[in-house]
């Protein structure tokens, strides 16, 4: 019983958290452009409104797509509030993004399939690091499970400094921030149409929207993880460090432009060898 | 004369008569009859033998012997004979080293050598003998309805139909001789019937390539059969014994390691790692028949049923750091050159020999857990490949292309057939699949025995697998239109092992757990002398079947909202210039223009001519520098 609380209660509070993230997203993106930007609540009202509005689709069968892949985020974002396997929630994680691109192909848009193509692969730019994340901090506390992760001694960071660094890279893929935002992008004026999302319009574009709180609640989750141990103190830093990560990516997102994928992949990969393999070695030389 | 002997011979005995049938239709129902009796005999034998280990030894085994010797020399002097012929020389000398090295020890070195068990079947030979059985005979059963369209669509070759059905039995009776036999010459003898009967297969068709891929794949594996040939004298010269299992309970010594590194070499051209892939890469000039068994049920799987068998040796070794080093590559680089193909052929033959070379990896690691991962892995790629192989070879039929590129109709024109590949494909990559629960558990024991660089390979393996897998889902589901759709005839005899085998992907994950317990639990704690784990907790399994029944329930359950569907329709965008039909766009000229949608391949980065020629120089560095220090051990 209590479980099924706790499940209902992540559901729940995890987009509430990922839209008011959004929300400060916008003003502070605003006013790095010298705008005064939306209100806070603005995500809130964009989804709202567009579940209110009539939902067009090119054939009857690429929501379907949509609806499941947020149905499997949302079991990732539950596994992981909860403590659970990380790699267990990674690998439901990339079941909800093939979901997602399948969708794109599957409205057989030109528009929509290039943006399919692109999430494929930044896909697999990020995947290679996202899972010797896993194995990073399985490596270190010798579990799988958050919750053992963030009681132990010390934070996994200590261990992981060059793996947390590979993470950051990765992180603006996951985000959907410029320089790999490549498949759809917050940006209109560096998109090809609307990307992945082209032929999606009210209530199927909500749920992408709301999928999308989700996946940002879980990408700081990666980062909260590497922080806090048992320590109270060390969830406060933890929480600190997500909020200076979020920051970060939003300042980095403003300040430049979109790569190329050519550059997109070969720098994810190269980054993930440097800084994840390299630390893996090094930690298991010190074992 | 029991159970288990009817599994070698029930098959060798259907060959034999099917070969003589050249009724169409006669021949048809015996193969049809026989595949079934099979796969019969093969649960029948399951649950006879299946609590305890069954080792026992024929009271005439001189005469078997001599039998064997007798085809062995017939065998050597038709390859010898067809070497020559057709000027592939080292063919012909390869044949003739090998018979001549066995023959030599038959009658000299081997007197005096007493075999105790000649069978040996535990719950690893159980679970080959199921799939080589199960899977093997669907096969066997698909082929009769392939092969009916097959010379209807190719009219140039020469229909010798009775010798197609008669080798793959015979394939399949070689195959259990092969997991079932712990006399190391009755092995040795079984594998190089494997070797003989593809080489036949592969050359079917009689055209030049499929002559030169089958004279290929039967150079690189009579070179592995030298080597096997070798370890065998070698075994029996110096360690008084011939058996298997004698062989990997003593102590992993540099002497004892050689021989092992011989019979491991033989495993790895057979299983078709890198530098030796090159044959199965060819092979897939055969009928699809052809390819689905050597991809799934036979040859390649005797490759890692042996290194699986030989892991108590391997492990931190010279020899098993070897033989991991080289399956690591085989897997990444195998992984990356799948993605710049588009023939749905080649890619699952480049995916099937990087999950091999992942089978490799995890049996040659023999840690209890990977071990797991490996023999997993064995079973669910012979499940989901075979689908993917038999589905494939349908689609031809019915698109006349086996493209992937033109797979984007398939769902308009057999949505059944799109369907069960579709779930093929999951089977092979995604969550909660066969395949993903043993990376999973692949991964989990390379960190535990802190095999950084494996772990590194299969992440960087993963994501290329993720990326080739899916975009193939997605021209499946892309809601192309069709043109002038062609009805063909989907076959009954296709159709029923298409729906089982895609059944059986989904059973076999909802039943990991049962076989985990059941099977490999058991056989790992008896290897290991100790109560082994199951790797993957209860909570996870839970999880991975509530993920796995909201993927079969969710699609189901939008079929009503699917039904009555009254959204509005709108034409794709097309930047405003959409003709109407979705197909074309006003062009610049006032040129009606033809949208073409196609994947990305991604030449310059995974084209086959660079990556293929380093993986190869690497692995060849990596076996050559493995031999140098096991021989330096030596000195």
């Amino acid at each position: 019983m209590t479980t099924i609380l706790l499940v209902l209660g992540i559901i729940i509070v995890a987009p509430l958290a990922g839209g008011l993230l959004t929300g400060i997203d916008r003003i502070i993106s605003a006013r790095l452009q010298g705008r005064q930007g939306p209100p806070l609540l603005q995500p809130f009202y964009d989804v709202l409104k567009l579940i209110s509005k009539e939902s067009i689709e090119v054939n009857s069968m690429h929501r379907f797509f949509v609806y499941i892949s947020c149905i499997f985020v949302m079991f990732t974002t539950a596994i992981l509030l909860s403590g659970g396997d990380i790699l267990l929630a990674i690998f439901a994680l990339t079941l909800g993004s093939v979901f997602f691109v399948l969708g794109g192909y599957a409205s057989n848009s030109p528009y929509s399939t290039i943006g399919s193509e692109r999430e494929l692969l930044q896909i697999m730019a990020y995947e290679p690091m996202v899972l010797l994340t896993c194995v990073g901090l399985y490596y270190a506390n010798h579990s799988f499970f958050i919750k053992d992760i963030i009681a132990s001694d010390k934070p996994a960071i200590i261990y992981l400094p060059g793996v947390f660094i590979g993470l950051l890279y990765i992180l603006a893929f996951k985000l959907r921030k410029s320089p790999f935002d490549l498949s759809m992008s917050h940006h209109g004026h560096q998109e090809i149409v609307k990307g992945i999302t082209t032929e999606y319009s009210g209530r199927d574009l909500a749920v992408i929207e709301v999928t999308h709180w989700y996946e940002t609640i879980i990408s700081l989750t990666l980062v909260y993880v590497f922080f806090a141990a048992h320590t109270l103190i060390s969830h406060v830093i933890a929480v600190l460090v997500c909020a200076l990560v979020y920051f970060l990516e939003i300042l980095i997102d403003n300040a430049v432009a979109r790569l190329k994928w050519q550059q997109a992949i070969a720098s994810a990969w190269i980054v993930t060898a440097i800084m994840g393999a390299a630390n893996l070695f090094i930690l298991s030389y010190l074992r | 004369m029991n159970a288990i002997s009817l599994l070698i011979l029930f098959p060798l005995a259907a060959a034999l008569i099917i070969f003589l049938v050249r009724n169409d239709k006669v021949r048809n129902t015996l193969v049809r009859i026989s595949a079934i009796a099979t796969a019969a005999v093969t649960v029948i034998v399951t649950y006879l033998y299946f609590n305890d280990i069954q080792t026992f030894t024929y009271p005439h085994e001189e005469t078997i012997d001599l039998i064997m010797a007798v085809v062995e020399v017939a065998v050597a002097l038709f390859i010898i004979t067809v070497g020559i012929k057709n000027k592939k020389y080292l063919v012909s000398a390869f044949s003739f080293i090998q018979t001549a090295l066995i023959l030599t020890f038959e009658f000299t070195g081997k007197q005096g050598i007493e075999v105790k068990t000649a069978i040996y079947l535990d719950k690893l030979a159980i679970i080959m003998v199921l799939i080589v059985g199960l899977v093997g005979s669907l096969i066997c059963l698909y082929a009769v309805g392939y092969m009916k369209d097959y010379h209807k669509h190719h009219k140039e070759y020469k229909e010798r139909k009775s010798f197609f059905f008669a080798i793959l039995f015979l394939f399949l009776s070689a195959m259990f001789g092969l997991v079932l036999s712990n006399n190391l010459t009755w092995l040795y003898f079984c594998w190089e019937l494997t070797t003989l009967c593809s080489f036949l297969l592969i050359g079917y068709t009689q055209t030049k390539e499929a002559k030169n891929n089958a004279f290929r794949a039967l150079v690189i594996n009579l070179g592995g059969g030298i080597a096997f040939a070798v370890a065998i004298v070698w075994i029996g010269m110096q360690f008084d014994t011939l058996e298997l299992s004698t062989l990997v309970s003593k102590k992993p010594e540099t002497i004892i390691l050689m021989p092992v590194f011989l019979l491991a070499f033989a495993a790895l051209t057979k299983s078709a790692q890198l530098p030796f892939s090159s044959w199965l890469l060819g092979a897939m000039v055969a009928p699809t028949p052809t390819s689905a068994l050597l991809h799934s049920a036979t040859m390649v799987k005797a490759g890692v049923y042996l290194i699986i068998r030989l892991s108590p040796m391997l492990g931190d070794s010279y020899v098993g750091r070897t033989v991991t080093l080289v399956g690591g590559i085989t897997f990444l680089a195998c992984s990356l050159m799948a993605i710049a193909q588009s023939d749905a052929k080649k890619i699952l033959a480049y995916s099937t020999i990087a999950n091999l070379g992942l089978i490799v990896i995890c049996a040659s690691i023999g840690t209890q857990e990977s071990l797991w991962a490996a023999i997993l892995l064995v079973i669910f790629h012979a499940v989901s490949k075979s689908l993917l192989f038999i589905s494939v070879g349908s689609a031809e039929h019915q698109i006349g292309s086996r493209n992937v590129e033109d797979m984007d109709v398939l769902m308009g024109v057999s949505s059944k057939l799109a369907i069960f590949m579709l779930i093929g494909i999951a089977g092979m990559f995604l969550a909660p699949f066969g395949m993903l629960i043993s990376k999973w558990v692949a991964m989990k024991a390379f960190i535990d025995s802190d095999q950084i660089l494996t772990v590194i390979i299969l992440a960087y393996g993963s994501a290329a697998t993720l990326f080739y897998w899916s975009k193939w889902m997605g021209k499946l589901v892309s809601n192309a239109n069709v043109k002038n759709p062609v009805k063909h005839k989907f076959h009954l005899d296709e159709i029923i092992p298409i729906v089982i085998l895609g059944i059986m992907v989904v059973i076999s994950c909802f039943g990991f757990p049962i076989i985990s317990e059941h099977a490999l639990v058991p056989y790992l704690s008896n290897i290991f002398g100790s109560e082994a784990l199951n790797p993957i907790g209860k909570n996870n399994t839970e999880l991975m079947l509530i993920m796995l029944s909201m993927l079969i329930i969710l699609p189901v359950s939008f079929i009503p909202i699917y039904k009555n569907n009254k959204r509005r329709k709108a034409s794709i965008y097309m930047a405003g210039e959409n003709t109407g039909d979705n197909e074309s766009f006003n062009g610049s000229i006032g040129i009606t223009q033809k949208v073409e949608l196609r994947n990305w391949y991604m030449e310059s980065y995974f084209g086959t001519k660079t990556l293929s020629l380093w993986s190869d120089i690497l692995s060849i560095i990596t076996l050559v520098v493995g031999s140098i220090l096991l021989i330096g051990g030596l000195l």
